[in-house]
Parts: C-alpha cells; sequence; structure tokens
C-alpha cells in the first residue's frame, strides 16, 4: 500500500533507546519520534483513521451540547412575550454562534467521524490515503472550533448570522471582534475540510480492494465520496469571501463599503455558492448511513442502488446551480428568479427518487425495528416535510412571502435536524458495537428514540405557523399585543417550541445515560455481527484491529459481506437465500489467510503541530502581527519537519503482526 | 537515508499497482487540489471583473497598466515553465545535476517576475493607487496579490527541492516529487495567463 510509512517495529526500537542511539530517520535531534500505542500520546500523536475517526465524534459531541445549550438561551428568550434572558446584542450572538456550531463544527465533523472511521473500512483499505493529513484536519477542525468560541470571552461572539451578510458585518455594525474570530475560525475549520475532502476523494478513489468496482462501493462510501466533491469546490469560494471580508474589518479594504460603490449582492452570492452546496454536503452524509440501514433491518437488497448513487450525484451537479433561492428577496431580476426557481424545484426529483427508493427497499421486508432502524425511518419522514416546505420555498412569490420569517427556521430544521442529525443518530446506534465492541442498550435507544421525534416535532413544528403568522426570525421579542388570536395564536406557539427543546434536549441526555449504561462494568461484550450486516466493514472484529482487516478482502458483489454468508439456491430470477456461513466462519476463513506483511503508517508530530500553528496566527491577524509571524515559522518548521518524514523503511524492519503466513500480500 | 532512491524506485512500483486506478495517489491529490484553486482564483477573478470600473477618474486600469512592462514579466514567468518542464525530463533521466540546474533557474525566473511585481505595486503606490484606494484597487491587489502569493510559496518549494535534492533527503519518488512541483508550476502559470489577459489586456 502507498500510505505505507514506517514500520511500528524499528521505531519501537528506537524508542527504548536512548536518544544518543537513535537513527537521524526516526529522531529530530533531542526529539523521539512518537510510537505510542497506548496512553494520551497514542491520541495526541495518531495517525489512525479509526482513532482520528472517535475524536471527531468525541469533539463534535461536545459542540453539539454547546450549540444545543445556545438554542436553547433562544428559546428560552422567545418563550413569552418581551423575554429577558437575553439582551438584544447577547441573542444575536447566540444566535449566530448556534448555527455556526451545528453546521460547522457538529454536523460537519460528525459526518467526517463516520467518513473517516468507516470508508477506510468499507472498502477494505488499512488506512486512508494520507493518513498525516488526516491527522492535521482533524487538529484544524477542533483548534478552529476552539479558536472560534474562545470569542465569547473576548468581546463576544459573532453577531450577524451564520451567514455573515456583508456589509452588515462591517465594523461600523459589528465593532467587537467576534466577527474576526468567526471568520478567521472558518478559515481553519475550512482548511481542515479541504485537506479532509482531498484525502478521502483519493482513498476511495485509488484504495479500494481488489474487485471492488465503483458500482459496488458501499453506498455511504459513495455518499460521502460526493460530499468530498462538494467540500472541495465550495470551500474555496467561500475562503475568497471570508479573507475579503477580514481584509474589509482588519486592513480596510472597500469590498463592501456601499458608500465607496460596492455591490452589497457580491458577499450574499460568494456566500451561497459555498452555502448552498454546504446543505448537501451536511445531509448526504446521512443519507448514505439510512440507505445503509434500511436494507440490513428489512433482510432485502437497497432497492435501485445505481439510481440512489446516480441521483446522489445528481443532487451534487444540480446543487451548484440553486443558490440564489436563498436571495430571491434581494431584487435579482425576474430571469435570475425564475431560472433558480426553477433549478431549485427540479432538485427535488433526485431527492424524491431517493425517498421512494427507501421505502421500496423496505416493502415486502421481513423489517425489524430496532433503534438504528426507527432513526432510519425517523430521516425518511421528518426529512420529507422539511423537503416539502422546501419545494414551497422554490415558488419565488411565496418564498417572497416566507423570506425571514419563523417559516424557513422551520424548513432547515426539518432538514438538517430531521435529515442530517437523526441519520447521525442512526448511524451511532448501528456502528457503535462495530466501533467499541459494545451494544448500546435497545430499550433505553427506544425512548431516545421518542424523546427526540416528539421533541423535535413539537420544536420546530409550530415554526410553520409561527412563520406563516408573520414572526420574522432573529428578532430577539415578541409582543403580546401583536401575537393574534386563536389557534394562531403565536404566543401559545412560541411557548409550545419552547417547551420542545427541552424534550429534544432530554432525548439528548439520554443518549448520553445510554453510553454510560452500556459501557458500565459487566456489560456484555457485542456479537460479531449484531444486526445480520452487509457490506465489507463487518468483515473485522468488533471493534477493528489496528490494521483492520487481516486479509484484504477480495470483493466480487455489492453487500460482499452478506454474500459470503448466504447462498442463492433459487432459479429461473427468483432468488433464495440459504445461510451457509456465520461471521464468526467468515472471520475465521480471513484470519486463517491473513497477509504475512502488514504496513501500517507511524504517528508524527508533525499534524498538530501544523494545526497549532494555525490559531496562532488568526490569534495575530486580530491582535498583533509579531504573532502572525510566530505563528508562521512554526508552520514553516511544521511543514519542513513533515516534508523531510520518511515515508518507507526498509522491508525486513516491516513487523508482520498476524506472523502466520510469509507469503507477502497481494495487496499488502 | 542514504538508500532512499533505491526504496522509491521500490515505492513507485508499489504504487503504480497497487492503487485501484493505477494513478499515484500523489498526483491524483494534487490534481484534486489543482480544481479547488481554479474555485479559488475563480471568485478572485469575478470579484475583481465586477469592481474593474469601480474608481476615480484618473485612478484606472487605463491609467496606470504600462502593458510593455507586464508583458516582459509575464514572458519571464510563461519562460519559467519551459525550465520546469526541462527540470521534469532531468529527473525522468535521473540527471540529478541538471535537475537541480532547472529547478534553480525556474526559482530565480519566478523571484524575477515576483520582483517585477514589487516594482509594479511600488509603482502604483507611489501614483496614489494603494490598497484601500478605491474598488478596483482592493480587488486588484487581492487578486494579483494571491497569486504573487502562489509564485512565492512556489519559489521556496523549488528551493528547498533543490536543497533536498543536494543532501538526498527527498521523501518518496523523487521523480514524482519534482513532476508534482512542476504540475503546481504550471498551473500557477496558466492562472497568470488568465489573469494577464482579463485584467491588463481586455480594457477596462
Amino acid at each position: 500500500m502507498a500510505i505505507i510509512e514506517r514500520p511500528s517495529d524499528e521505531v519501537e526500537v528506537v524508542d527504548q533507546s536512548t536518544p544518543s542511539e537513535a537513527t537521524p530517520e526516526s529522531s529530530y535531534g533531542v526529539f523521539r519520534r512518537p510510537v505510542e500505542t497506548t496512553g494520551w500520546k497514542s491520541w495526541l500523536f495518531t495517525i489512525d483513521h479509526k482513532k482520528l475517526g472517535i475524536m471527531y465524534g468525541v469533539v463534535a459531541m461536545f459542540f453539539f451540547v454547546v450549540g444545543g445549550i445556545e438554542a436553547m438561551l433562544i428559546r428560552l428568550q422567545l418563550a413569552g412575550p418581551n423575554g429577558t434572558v437575553l439582551s438584544a446584542d447577547k441573542y444575536n450572538q447566540m444566535f449566530t454562534m448556534h448555527a455556526t456550531t451545528m453546521v460547522f463544527l457538529f454536523v460537519m465533523p460528525m459526518a467526517a467521524a463516520f467518513a473517516n472511521y468507516f470508508v477506510p473500512l468499507q472498502i477494505g483499505a488499512r488506512d486512508v490515503a494520507f493518513p498525516r493529513i488526516n491527522a492535521f484536519g482533524f487538529w484544524a477542525f477542533l483548534f478552529g472550533g476552539l479558536f472560534l468560541n474562545t470569542s465569547w470571552f473576548l468581546g463576544g461572539g459573532a453577531d450577524g448570522g451564520w451567514f455573515m451578510y456583508a456589509p452588515n458585518s462591517s465594523v461600523a455594525f459589528s465593532p467587537s471582534n467576534g466577527v474576526d474570530f468567526w471568520g478567521l475560525g472558518l478559515q481553519i475549520t475550512g482548511i481542515a475540510s479541504l485537506t479532509g475532502a482531498i484525502n478521502l476523494i483519493v482513498t476511495v478513489i485509488n484504495m479500494r480492494a481488489p474487485g471492488m468496482s465503483l458500482m459496488k462501493l458501499p453506498i455511504f462510501t459513495w455518499m460521502v465520496m460526493v460530499v468530498q466533491f462538494l467540500l472541495l469546490f465550495a470551500m474555496p469560494v467561500i475562503t475568497v469571501a471570508l479573507f475579503m471580508l477580514m481584509f474589509q474589518r482588519s486592513f480596510d479594504a472597500t469590498f463592501f463599503t456601499v458608500e465607496a460603490g460596492a455591490d452589497p449582492l457580491l458577499w450574499q452570492h460568494l456566500f451561497w455558492i459555498f452555502g448552498h452546496p454546504e446543505v448537501y454536503i451536511l445531509v448526504l452524509p446521512s443519507f448514505g448511513i439510512v440507505s445503509e440501514i434500511l436494507p440490513v433491518f428489512s433482510k432485502k437488497p437497497l432497492f435501485g442502488y445505481p439510481l440512489i448513487v446516480f441521483s446522489g450525484a445528481a443532487i451534487g451537479f444540480v446543487g451548484w446551480g440553486v443558490w440564489a433561492h436563498h436571495m430571491f428577496a434581494s431584487g435579482l431580476g425576474p430571469i435570475s428568479v425564475a431560472a433558480f426557481s426553477v433549478a431549485t424545484m427540479a432538485i427535488a426529483i433526485p431527492t424524491g427518487v431517493k425517498i421512494v427508493n427507501w421505502t421500496l427497499t423496505m416493502w415486502g421486508g421481513k423489517i425489524k425495528f430496532t433503534v438504528p432502524m426507527l432513526y432510519a425511518v425517523g430521516v425518511i419522514i421528518q426529512f420529507t416535510i422539511g423537503g416539502l416546505s422546501g419545494v414551497t420555498h422554490s415558488v419565488a412569490p411565496s418564498d417572497t412571502q416566507q423570506t425571514d420569517t419563523y417559516y424557513i427556521v422551520a424548513h432547515f430544521h426539518y432538514v438538517i435536524f430531521g435529515g442530517a442529525v437523526l441519520g447521525l443518530f442512526a448511524g451511532m446506534y448501528y456502528w457503535w458495537p462495530k466501533m467499541f465492541g459494545k451494544m448500546l442498550n435497545e430499550r433505553l435507544g427506544r425512548v431516545n428514540f421518542w424523546l427526540t421525534i416528539i421533541g423535535m416535532n413539537l420544536t420546530f413544528g409550530p415554526m410553520h405557523i409561527i412563520g406563516l403568522q408573520g414572526q420574522p426570525r432573529r428578532m430577539y421579542q415578541w409582543t403580546e399585543n401583536r401575537a393574534g388570536e386563536g389557534f394562531f395564536n403565536i404566543g401559545f406557539w412560541n411557548l409550545v417550541a419552547s417547551i420542545g427543546t427541552f424534550v429534544l434536549a432530554l432525548g439528548v441526555l439520554l443518549f448520553f445515560v445510554n453510553i454510560y449504561v452500556s459501557h458500565r462494568k459487566g456489560t456484555e461484550k457485542a456479537p460479531l455481527d449484531p444486526w445480520d450486516a452487509r457490506s465489507l466493514e463487518w468483515i473485522t472484529t468488533n471493534p477493528p484491529k489496528e490494521h483492520n482487516f487481516d486479509r484484504v478482502p477480495q470483493v466480487g458483489h455489492l453487500d460482499e459481506f452478506f454474500h459470503r454468508k448466504y447462498e442463492d439456491r433459487g432459479a429461473d430470477g427468483h432468488h433464495e437465500f440459504h445461510q451457509v456461513a456465520t461471521a464468526e466462519e467468515v472471520l475465521a476463513e480471513e484470519e486463517k489467510n491473513a497477509d504475512g506483511h502488514i504496513h501500517l503508517p507511524s504517528p508524527s508530530y508533525w499534524p498538530i503541530l501544523l494545526a497549532f500553528s494555525l490559531p496562532i496566527m488568526a490569534y495575530g491577524v486580530i491582535y498583533n502581527l509579531f504573532l502572525l509571524l510566530g505563528g508562521a515559522v512554526l508552520a514553516l518548521v511544521s511543514f519542513y519537519g513533515w516534508g523531510l518524514e520518511p515515508h518507507t523503511a526498509p522491508e525486513e524492519d516491516y513487523d508482520p503482526p498476524t506472523g502466520t503466513s510469509m507469503e507477502v500480500a497481494s495487496h499488502g | 537515508m542514504a538508500d532512499t532512491a533505491v526504496h522509491a524506485d521500490d515505492h513507485v512500483d508499489h504504487g503504480a499497482h497497487h492503487t485501484s486506478t493505477g494513478l499515484s495517489n500523489n498526483k491524483l491529490a494534487m490534481w484534486m487540489f489543482l480544481g479547488s484553486e481554479c474555485l479559488l482564483f475563480g471568485g478572485l477573478i469575478s470579484t475583481y471583473m465586477l469592481y474593474r470600473g469601480r474608481h476615480s477618474a484618473n485612478l484606472g486600469p487605463d491609467q496606470v497598466w504600462d502593458i510593455p512592462f507586464t508583458s516582459a514579466s509575464s514572458f519571464v514567468l510563461l519562460m519559467s515553465s519551459l525550465t520546469m518542464v526541462l527540470a521534469v525530463s532531468s529527473a525522468n533521466r535521473d540527471d540529478d545535476r541538471n535537475t537541480k540546474l532547472w529547478l534553480s533557474v525556474t526559482a530565480l525566473l519566478g523571484a524575477l517576475f515576483v520582483a517585477g511585481q514589487v516594482y509594479e505595486f511600488t509603482t502604483f503606490y507611489r501614483e496614489g493607487l494603494g490598497f484601500t484606494t478605491s474598488l478596483f484597487s482592493s480587488s486588484f491587489f487581492t487578486l494579483t496579490g494571491f497569486h504573487g502569493v502562489h509564485v512565492s510559496v512556489g519559489i521556496i518549494m523549488l528551493m528547498s527541492l533543490v536543497g533536498m535534492i543536494s543532501k538526498n533527503k527527498v521523501v518518496g519518488d523523487k521523480k514524482e516529487v519534482v513532476e508534482l512541483f512542476g504540475l503546481y508550476w504550471h498551473f500557477v502559470d496558466v492562472v497568470w495567463i488568465l489573469i494577464f489577459t482579463l485584467v491588463y489586456l481586455i480594457p477596462a
């Protein structure tokens, strides 16, 4: 494998020796190359995609809680008339940071967690194409997220909304450093996304197990790849916008100064050219997860696999041509509005295709309503509601009425919470035994699920009514005398929405309780194949060994694992599957034929150091240009350290972890 | 480290046989990165095209450009693509001496171009066109500045590569590393052709 950088054996020797005995390749002067496989150093300097995936997940959950607390403060403020929980200024910061945190620091990295952990496993690889870049991506995301949130303690968070429309985000209207922190923080997490995208695309294209053609790729991996292409082309556009915002705020450029003749729509276009693909970046990974789960618990193959693949790619393409539907109210002119309106209606078609395919996957299947299945079905129903209200926005006259009301808030929460977040929870319940070797408790999981569903519908459902009644978004107070009468009284529905938030929070809390309960001492180890699963990631232990697979699997089918367990004895186009092997037997067969030489990359200091230089430079831009210089020096040192770190080592140094066969692996 | 070269060859062999497409991971990644860069420059160029006419009467593109000078420096940059090709070709022939020579010449030509840009910026500044003077100047300096930074980063990388070849410290396949640097360098040149045409040659 091209990814192999260092044998663990040789470095181990270096570690135990005194620095003076260290070979030049594995040490940097007095420092030794990190080689720990346990303890905190094994996490800090790891380049193992599975450890990085878990760290992505943990950090994303932390930011989910932060963003959730921000949401609850918003709903507390709006629970009754003339709310006093937050000042107008704090309220602005709260909804800006809530959205930014949930989009950039929870949903995207949570999807990255699953992508990192499962894409190599699903394609039968031992790691991603560039393990060090992968590690760098995680640390850049973490440091960027922390940097962004330090603004709370340094003069207040950003307050311009997550879209940060210029010129409203200029110094005159937003004098604190919040917007600076926001812009620079997103630059840093953007670098993380971009490097991650390149890495995962190369991984999927180049590192598939023998026999795995693109149309035998597990559907989650497919959707992840589409998302990475969207990131690859969307991130540079927001990068340009953020640079201009930084030049505007920190170096007095005039890009958004309307008095100087600037076009106020420039930012909106740049932002939404990024921002609309971003919507699909958020939701497509969950579509992939749902498409993995439905067949497993319906005991049927995914209905119309090629159609789901192509509609996913179609969503990716058309997603580039609809950005201006976020700007219908900005006076674009009738031709633009008509074109973007039609394109937006068109994008509902591939999305509808997916929903139909999912439904038909379940049709006639032996459905088992486990917790992951419940969440997956939840996605279909809740996302469809959000999708339908989305189509109402595509009709420009109706959208003009809805713009900047709570109806929009209702729509995108059904899409992002109902589509993306429920899907991510489905993934957690489904893959938990694979990642941690323990099952999450099903009974608690059911309560968790129903509280989440009831909570989200209580919270976001009433927002349709509130919005159509005309309550604007981003207003920090509403008043009783304009609340309306009877069923449509927005006071009542605001209260319901606020109560819903707490039900939702209780649901999320139960998830954490479930983790605790399921990992207490004495809980049973998860079975090898608890769900009777179908794809490649299950042809390995729970949790997988460091090298993922003892033998790189040879792939003959879509749903390879299923076809190793079951044999088709039907005739004349009639299928009749009989179990011929258990998961244990399949695994034993793999272990018996284990590869003799397995090369794994070694840990490195440089990814975390390089990532650490980024927030230093960002603080430098805000506070002191010498700090910027210091950060740049650290970055340069890291670049050279990284570039000079050896890739390969002599063959005889490699560790044969399985030790049963001396045959060199064909894929090894 | 002394035997890197031997293993590097080994590595290529591995690489070619062990990726699903036969393409090397590094090369594919570089193409992806350059694809992403297209959108970066796309955004900057669009902004410039939107704002090129927004300036005070006497400090617009038609007043400040010195086309013969910029043509000369553009020619220098384009010639550096030629020397880069010679470097790649030398690397393919395992000719370290000439690889280093042509990489250095490429870096030198690049530096000459950047020097020209610094001179040009200074002249504009003396004539009263600062970064914050007008929308035209902000977007012009941002676009060409981003390009200049790309060239400068390229120069630093080229010189580092020359040093690494001298000390035999290139990690991985040397031929491929030189080729990857070449891809980046040519991309930066192609972007300049676009910028030179759209920014300088088409009258505002």
